[in-house]
């Protein structure tokens, strides 16, 4: 038999068996780190939240501003001063109607997809921590919400209580808390059976407890990621409820309700409604692909598979 | 033997890439051969590269490894650098892979034969019908019971040990040049575990084949290897034939290692009490109690677990309660710290009755029962530091808060034999053996008078495993705690228990002192599970396998039946029209012993002379040296 000389002496060997500071199956700290393409998406992302905040006072025009009577003007000096997209249906400034609509646009989606969440995550992880009837309640209720397609819905409750902006965000808030309740509830079913929320239980932990230190931490991740994309859905439902005119209400600017407004512009080889559109796709794909990159890198296949 | 060489791996290398780029060894130039049918064992612990060479011989390698150097030659070709074509042919056809778990092998929506003969008709070895016709000599020869139509069953229907070895059907069906086994009984019960490892020897010797047998369990490797190979963190320690490294291994590594396998179970092995701990008063207490799941309907579970159970733990010892998987000696300690209601029946603690249900019990109960589970990994929150999981109990239950704390922290992990300044870490920045030790230290922080232990030592290697025991064993005499110690591994409860309980089919059949329950008379489960456990010993598997008990033990399945006695089906004494239509009584003898048995103490002593006489024979014959335990 060959004998082959390690490079470990033997001694060296039992004493790493005896030490408990360095085992070598002790893994290394994890650390959190983005691609380049994440960092490039946070950067658009933190441009147009800068956006929201000074971009009517970085405007050249007010949103409301018409510009003689010449619409869809290419990029260009115009009579009262220079578009740098070109001006719209009505001939206002197409850069400032999109600088101003970023606070509507990102603004009213933010406050929804925030409000989704405070309720779809208390009353997910409630319904996954009492389980029996109280699960079966919400859970059946919110499966009817579930049921009805997202834009019927916010048609009809929007025909109805008419169009302000506390009623699209309260709309918005409540059609996606039902996805954010289904993925909250099956996090807290699936922590709710690890042997450590058992321990706690065993221990006489009340059920706050359970859920602040036991539960909540653990879906924390998953729940941040699936913000990101819950955060996208909502910014298309807002535009899509502007594009059918139900939106934000004219002459306040949304991006959503530029590109419905200047469609026709189109047949004329105006941009006026392909600048919003961008704007929209700029800012969804950057939390998309920011997502993927977290999603990726921290192994999340929990985030993953919800989406 | 024809020991013509099969296979090489010369000076492989195998790296990971870390998350910083850097080239992480994992296998660091390992070299051995395997000749014509020989048997190479891979033994080492976790983290020790043993399931990665393995793979290599199929020239795989987990994702996120790569290949880094050195040869894999398969009859003198390098399969590393083979063309990807050539890989696929050589997988499955060449090299066969048997996994550790055969349920998670098998598609459980095929038949066993479509599954068996899949990949020998794939890679052109066979036609489908002589597959089939392969397929059932193999169920033959692997001793399958119905053998001829075995292979029209779904892997649903037929129990662990034979799935286990219809899995090495599938892998001998296209008549490999190598198998490569990679904890094939790890996860099994003795009594299956021995069935499994005959058939496997049977096989291999019969086939004529090469395979690489990878395990941390060096008594199943004493009876199956012909040249073992001892690893440690990817690196070779010491290599050598069977022979040579179980009876004089060289290297400080592979001693470490043997002695980390325990004696085979044996009275006078459990530590005697120190008298300050010894006080006979019952700590917690089980009476004649029946659970299971699925609710209760008049008065009985409608899935019956555990039957008409009396188990008492005195202050300061340990029980250990044993039995094989399914036997309900979980859910027994499920019962005592009230995470599951019983049916019928009182838990006693401290003379008091105690509420079925945990949130019926009051916090100093509470406290004063803890529960250890199983699996660290999943028993600690990945979220919070191991000062807060420590820290918890010590304030939920003594208001300790702040400093003071903080103190008691330190002061619980230097009890686990841990640095204090562990506290400040997630449970993820730990090893295994570390994070069993923190679990433990969570239930004492709670400062209990019983501590009931699921299996803590079980999914620890072995050297790591016998730490946890002895720190045990410290721990009991230190705080006086009482433990209730439950295991399938019969060798570590003898060396650590005081008492012991013998759980088949839900019931209680042997209990007592754990020197009374090891020696002579035993209940005949008790035997056979004593006769199961291997032994760090060439040939003791062809000793054992001529004994009565495993004969008619091990080709059976577990039955819970409603009446009679559970083991009737297995018992090599049963008596027909008794043992299966009444309850056994129970057979009281000295210092609280008590057998469960139809047959009578006399006729016990009979079946244990008789047994020993038998074995008596062989030894006359000169065939070999049982060196079973004989009183």
């Amino acid at each position: 038999m060959t004998e082959q000389v390690a490079s470990k002496k033997e001694e060296e060997v039992l004493a790493e068996l005896d030490s408990f500071a360095e085992l070598p199956d002790a893994p290394p700290k994890r650390k959190f780190r983005l691609s380049w393409v994440g960092w490039v998406s946070v950067g658009v992302v933190v441009f147009w939240l800068v956006i929201c905040v000074i971009g009517p006072s970085i405007a050249p025009f007010h949103e409301m501003d018409m510009d003689g009577d010449d619409s869809f003007l290419p990029a260009g000096q115009g009579e009262y001063g220079y578009f740098y997209l070109g001006t719209d249906y009505l001939s206002r400034d197409t850069l400032s109607r999109i600088l101003f609509g970023a606070r509507n646009t990102i603004g009213i989606s933010l406050a929804a997809t925030l409000l989704a969440y405070l309720m779809g995550i208390t009353l997910g992880i409630l319904a996954a921590v009492k389980g029996g009837w109280i699960d079966m309640g919400i859970s059946r209720v919110n499966d009817a919400i579930l049921a009805l397609p997202t834009i019927m819905l916010g048609l009809i409750v929007i025909a109805a209580l008419g169009s302000s902006i506390p009623i699209l965000i309260g709309t918005a808030a409540v059609i996606y808390a039902t996805s954010v309740f289904r993925i909250a509830r099956a996090l807290g079913q699936d922590i709710m059976v690890q042997d450590y929320v058992e321990a706690a239980a065993t221990r006489g932990e009340g059920i706050w407890w359970i859920i602040r230190a036991e539960v909540l931490p653990n879906a924390a991740m998953p729940l941040a990621t699936d913000f990101g994309l819950r955060l996208v859905f909502v910014v298309l439902f807002i535009s899509s409820l502007s594009f059918l005119g139900l939106g934000v209400q004219p002459p306040a600017s949304d991006w959503g309700s530029m590109v419905r407004e200047n469609l026709q512009g189109l047949t004329y080889g105006s941009y006026a409604a392909i600048w919003p559109a961008v704007a929209i796709a700029s800012f969804t794909i950057a939390i998309n692909l920011i997502v993927d990159d977290i999603s990726a890198k921290s192994g999340g296949s929990l985030a993953k598979k919800m989406v | 033997m024809n020991r013509e060489k099969l296979f090489e791996v010369k000076d492989l290398r195998i790296s990971a890439t870390n998350d910083d780029g850097e080239e992480v060894p994992i296998v660091k130039g390992v070299s051995f051969d395997i000749h014509k049918g020989e048997v190479v064992a891979l033994i080492g612990e976790s983290g020790s590269g043993k399931t990665t060479i393995s793979l290599a011989t199929l020239a795989y390698t987990k994702p996120g490894l790569h290949f880094a150097g050195g040869e894999c030659q398969l009859f003198g070709k390098d399969v590393l650098t083979m063309p990807p074509l050539a890989q696929r042919e050589l997988r499955g056809g060449n090299v066969a892979y048997l996994a550790q778990s055969a349920a998670a092998t098998f598609n459980p929506a095929i038949t066993i034969n479509e599954q068996v003969t899949e990949a020998a008709v794939l890679h052109g070895r066979l036609t489908q019908q002589e597959a089939n016709e392969r397929a059932i000599e193999l169920y033959h020869a692997l001793e399958l019971p119905d053998a001829d139509r075995i292979g029209h069953r779904y892997p649903h229907q037929v129990s662990g040990g034979q799935l286990q070895r219809l899995m090495a059907a599938m892998a001998l069906c296209g008549k490999p040049d190598l198998m490569v086994l990679d904890e094939p009984t790890t996860a099994l019960d003795v009594t299956t575990q021995i069935e499994v490892l005959k058939a496997f020897k049977k096989v291999i010797h019969e086939e004529n084949s090469a395979a690489v047998y990878v395990t941390h369990d060096l008594a199943v490797v004493a009876q199956v290897a012909d040249h073992i190979v001892v690893l440690y963190s990817g690196e070779i320690m010491e290599q050598g034939s069977a022979d040579q490294i179980i009876n004089h291994p060289s290297h400080a590594y592979t001693k470490r290692l043997m002695e980390a396998v325990r004696p085979k179970p044996e009275a006078g092995q459990g530590v005697e009490l120190t008298h300050e701990h010894h006080r006979d008063i019952d700590n917690i207490e089980v009476k004649d109690m029946t659970a299971g799941y699925g609710g209760i309907v008049d008065g009985e579970p409608v899935i019956p677990i555990l039957k008409d159970i009396n188990v008492s733990v005195k202050n300061g010892h340990v029980v250990g309660v044993i039995g094989e998987s399914g036997c309900g000696k979980s859910t027994l300690a499920r019962v005592m710290a009230g995470m599951l209601p019983p049916a019928r029946g009182d838990i006693i603690l401290d003379g008091k009755k105690l509420e079925g249900d945990l949130h019926d019990r009051k916090l100093e109960e509470l406290q004063k029962v803890q529960f250890v589970f199983q699996m660290a990994d999943t028993a600690l929150n990945p979220k919070q530091l191991i000062g807060n999981i420590i820290g918890r109990p010590l304030e939920f239950y003594h208001g300790l808060k702040g400093k003071e704390k903080h103190a008691k922290v330190a002061e619980i992990l230097e009890m686990v034999e841990l640095p204090a300044a562990f506290a400040s870490r997630y449970p993820m920045e730990l090893s295994g053996g570390q994070k069993q030790r923190i679990n433990m230290a969570r239930s004492l922080a709670a400062n209990p008078e019983v501590m009931l232990c699921d299996e803590v030592t079980s999914a620890l290697d072995s050297i790591v495993g016998a730490n946890v025991i002895k720190l045990l064993t410290a721990l009991r005499d230190k705080t006086g705690v009482s433990f209730v110690f439950i295991s399938h591994d019969l060798s570590t409860v003898a060396s650590f228990a005081d008492e012991i309980v013998v759980l088949y089919a839900g019931r209680v059949v042997e209990q007592g002192p754990t020197d009374e329950v090891l020696e002579p008379p035993f209940h005949p489960y008790t035997r056979l599970l004593i006769s199961s456990v291997p032994e760090l010993r060439i040939g003791w598997l062809e000793d054992t396998m001529k004994k009565r008990e495993m004969a008619v033990g091990i080709a059976r399945g577990v039955e819970i039946t409603a009446r009679g006695c559970p083991f009737y089906n297995r018992c090599p004494l049963a008596i027909e029209g008794t043992c299966e239509l009444k309850t056994p009584p129970t057979l009281e003898l000295e210092r609280g012993h008590q057998i469960s048995c139809h047959l009578t103490l006399e006729q016990l002593q009979e079946a244990e002379a008789e047994a020993q006489k038998i074995l008596l024979g062989y030894e006359k014959l000169g065939q070999e040296d049982p060196q079973v335990h004989v009183p």
